[in-house]
């Protein structure tokens, strides 16, 4: 099975090179990631764009991806330096500067090592055989007899050498090869393996500068008036007293009204010195009626995939399981808030932003400054966390806005209120499921509608001979005003995990209302052999022993693709009746992603995404009334803590043939309905809405 | 309301004239340039901005530049000597445990002043006093693992 093909959207070509077309500014500061990621974006050929050797043989390595913690620094690296034949160590990044870096649309859809992998190996491929035939010429010796090793060239017969360094000489290499064979699995010493991570010392040593950590001369630190709600509009603003504050500069703009300081906390309290009323916001859903709004005010449903007569499935069927999966809002609640630093000056504006996207950046702040967009550059530092939250980079342009205005450099660093609030949200969403057995105890009839999600992976993989699959509204735009009453967008593994959370629960019911075992279901139901292989090795791995849910000892299975990856996950939960609260014991992946790069960085992602999925699956939920968001900081709005960590197994799947499909995503999607079987087979209520917070547990328990 | 105020930063006795009701975070970010010291939350909820006062864990974004006159401040930059990680920057190297690095110091620096208090520290006394920093990336088993494995090497004889 393979990722379905997917078309060239708007947004695509909007990011496109070259291209210029405008936009209004709200709709650039939403979400950047297209929902049907490109098969072949368009990359440079010429492999110049992505390498430099220096005369002392180090190459630096040039890529737009970031570095979000997922470990592409590390894993691009080693692509690199596998097919170039140069020590790992020698290998310097750059990512995601747009001055130095070729075009890149963003870091997300799992995609840094899945799709631009290849195009940086084939880059390597190629200039190591250029040099190779450089060095022949040099060596007096046929190009196909001479031996690289670390970057140096050696001729076996005469024993002569020459270096990278030396036959480059830090110019750029003008002769050109289209093609260039790579290497393969068996004879890698660089893929495959878990090196030290190249950000490691700076991370550990304070060291690794963020964009809130960028020093200019003169810099000002930039506090932003904010509307109470959104839809508020501003309509008496008294800033007198703050202007009072010694060293401060006030900046009026429209609807941009900022205090500035050298000292971020003077410009915090000049903020709170100024006297705003605001008129009152729309009425809009709470997180209790969203579902019902989303029903009503939904875009009509778009089919995804169909396949058989659904007129047939229900004829074959004996017994027909309908239900309604809920999940509300979820925050990505990234520690790093929002950050920009900017510096304009004249007709040129250097910016040190925290994002996911630097080009479709560069066009925003292009657009927003009036400057063409080869006067702006846009230099990525470490980036604390993405999620997808960084994907809209809204501070990066108001940091640009504000340094013009000013004069001077002026970092914009959120607090958390506005992190919150202007976050784009993973989306809350229905999805209606209706599903048949036979008497045969096969599922023959499935029917799945997800409204306000998205439809990436929504379809079924099981074998089900009559189905369709719909989907109405979603993260990546298309719903009609109002329908989601704040911003939404991508957030790590945008849609996925609502899918697979109805799929997998309804699933599930399916196997409980048969008494069949949850893992041999689904195993009759499945012929892909790659899904058959992980959910057969975390089975092994956790030591599931089969039985009908509930059987009362807490344990769940949960299998899901995404985009490539197979990935199934298993758990074990304990539930205390009396409180509602699940404690998550253990919690085994398997996971095949075909070519794994770095084992340890896929390990990492494995581990994360699992703790990241216990806050989706029992916590995290935002909650808003009238165009608040009511959740300000971590004390409302519970993230993971050491004390809620299982012990975790990562079951990586050795797959070296298939190509690399990305880590960073997958291992998140099954967190939802893994958990949720857990707790029906703990206590034989199921839970249809995420998350299972304790009152909702306890509710679940006194109407069973 | 401007005064004089002198403590050790890292060792070295440093002087400032500012208002001493201002958060030794911004301090530290802003007047003193060291950026190790992050800004999370701003309410002491998250542990990004995690120092050491006298051998206590603090969050500087809580606590005033003025309550810590005369006193002993480390913060993530003063933590290796002479070009020498400790034992806990060693650990978070070598077993990874960080990724995008952002809660990274706060965590050094609360398991530092947990080391102090207690080498003897169980896995389940780590969890505890580890509770209230928080990471989104989930390194949480690798950050346990690493403080462990610090814990270990610091009572074998490499402690400060």
């Amino acid at each position: 099975m393979k990722p379905e093909a997917s078309q060239l959207t708007r947004r695509d070509i909007l990011a496109a090179p070259g291209l210029l077309i405008l936009i209004p500014l709200e709709e650039l500061l939403g979400t950047q990631e297209p929902a049907r990621l490109p098969q072949r974006p368009a990359y440079p050929e010429d492999f110049n764009a992505y390498l430099r050797i220096a005369p002392d043989g180090r190459v630096t390595c040039y890529v737009g991806k970031v570095e979000l913690g997922q470990g592409a620094m590390t894993a691009l690296a080693q692509l690199l330096a596998e097919e170039l034949d140069v020590a790992l160590d020698a290998v310097t990044m750059v990512m995601g500067d747009t001055e130095s870096c070729p075009w890149d649309m963003g870091t997300f859809g799992s995609l840094s090592v899945r799709q631009f992998g290849p195009v940086l190996r084939a880059a390597g491929a190629r200039a190591r055989a250029v040099l190779l035939e450089m060095a022949a010429e040099r060596l007096n010796a046929p190009a196909g007899k001479l031996e690289v090793s670390e970057g140096v060239v050696r001729d076996p017969v005469s024993g002569r050498r020459i270096s990278y360094g030396e036959l480059v000489q830090g110019k750029r290499i003008e002769r050109r090869l289209d093609q260039a064979p790579l290497k393969t699995p068996g004879s890698f010493r660089v893929i495959g393996r878990s090196p030290q991570r190249k950000d490691a010392l700076e991370k550990v040593t304070g060291r690794a500068r963020y964009a809130g950590d960028i020093r200019l001369p003169g810099m000002l630190h930039a506090r932003i008036l904010r509307p109470p709600a959104h839809g508020a509009r501003l309509e008496r603003v008294d800033t007198s007293a703050a202007e009072k504050v010694p060293g401060v500069r006030l900046i009026r703009d429209g609807e941009l009204i900022a205090v500035l300081h050298e000292q971020r906390d003077v410009a915090e309290r000049a903020l709170g010195m100024i006297r705003a009323e605001w008129g009152r916001a729309p009425e809009t859903p709470d997180p209790e009626t969203i579902f019902e709004h989303l029903l009503r005010t939904a875009p009509p449903l778009r089919g995804v995939h169909e396949a058989g007569s659904l007129e047939e499935g229900a004829r074959l069927s004996k017994d027909i399981v309908e239900a309604r999966y809920l999940n509300g809002y979820v925050a990505h609640a990234a520690l790093e808030t929002h950050s920009a630093t900017a510096h304009v000056e004249g007709d040129k504006a250097t910016v040190w932003a925290g994002t996911q996207t630097p080009f479709p950046l560069r066009q925003q702040v292009a657009q927003a400054l009036g400057l063409p967009q080869q006067n702006v550059r846009i230099i990525t530092t470490y980036v604390g966390g993405g999620f997808g939250g960084k994907s809209a980079s809204r501070q990066a342009i108001e940091a640009a806005r504000l340094s013009k205005l000013a004069g001077r450099p002026v970092q914009v660093v959120w607090d958390r209120s506005e992190e919150f609030f202007f976050d784009t949200f993973r989306p809350a969403a229905v999805v209606r499921v209706r599903a048949g057995l036979d008497g045969a105890g096969r599922m023959v009839l499935w029917e799945f509608d997800v409204y306000g999600a998205g439809d990436r992976e929504a379809r079924q993989f099981y074998d089900i001979p009559h189905q369709r699959t719909r989907s109405a509204g979603g993260w990546s735009g298309g719903n009609p005003p109002g329908m989601h009453p704040f911003a939404v967008g991508p957030w790590r593994a945008p849609s996925v995990n609502t899918n697979t959370f109805a799929r997998e629960s309804h699933v599930d019911t399916l196997a409980s209302r048969l008494r069949v075992d949850p893992v041999e279901f689904r195993l009759r139901h499945l012929s892909d052999p790659r899904m058959r292989r992980v959910l057969e090795a975390a089975a092994a791995r956790f030591g599931w022993k089969p039985a009908p849910a509930p059987s009362g000892r807490g344990v769940g299975v949960s299998c899901a693709l995404y985009l490539g990856t197979y990935v199934a996950v298993m758990a074990e939960v304990a539930v205390d009746k009396a409180t509602g609260r699940v404690q998550v014991r253990r919690v085994v992946c398997a996971q095949d992603q075909g070519l794994v790069v770095n084992p340890d960085g896929s390990r990492q992602q494995i581990e994360g995404g699992i703790m990241m999925g216990l806050g989706y699956a029992l916590t995290e939920e935002v909650r808003f009334r009238g165009g608040h968001v009511l959740d300000h900081n971590f004390d409302t709005y519970a993230i993971p803590r050491f004390s809620w960590m299982p012990r975790i197994e990562a079951v990586l799947l050795d797959n070296p043939e298939a190509p690399a499909s990305g880590c960073g995503e997958p291992p998140i999607v099954n967190m939802g309905a893994a958990l949720a079987n857990a707790v029906h087979d703990a206590l034989g209520v199921r839970l249809l809405r995420l998350p299972m917070t304790p009152e909702r547990i306890r509710e679940a328990l006194r109407k069973a | 309301m401007q005064s004089t105020i002198s403590f050790r930063l890292n060792g070295k006795p440093i002087q400032i004239r500012t208002d001493p009701d201002r958060s030794l975070l911004w301090v530290l970010r802003c007047d003193l340039g060291l950026t190790g010291t992050k800004f999370g939350c701003g309410a002491g909820l998250c542990g990004a901005c995690t120092v050491v006062v006298e051998k206590e864990a603090v969050r500087a974004c809580a606590t005033s530049v003025g309550s810590v006159r005369n006193k002993q401040v480390l913060t993530i930059e003063g933590l290796s000597r002479n070009g020498r990680l400790h034992p806990i920057q060693q650990a978070f190297l070598e077993q990874h445990a960080f990724q995008c690095g952002f809660c990274t110091p706060g965590m050094i620096m609360n398991a530092y002043a947990l080391l102090l208090r207690n080498p003897q520290a169980t896995r389940e006394e780590i969890i505890r006093a580890m509770d209230d920093n928080l990471c989104r990336c989930g390194s949480h088993p690798r950050i346990v693992e690493a403080i462990e494995q610090a814990a270990r090497t610091m009572r074998a004889g490499g402690a400060r």
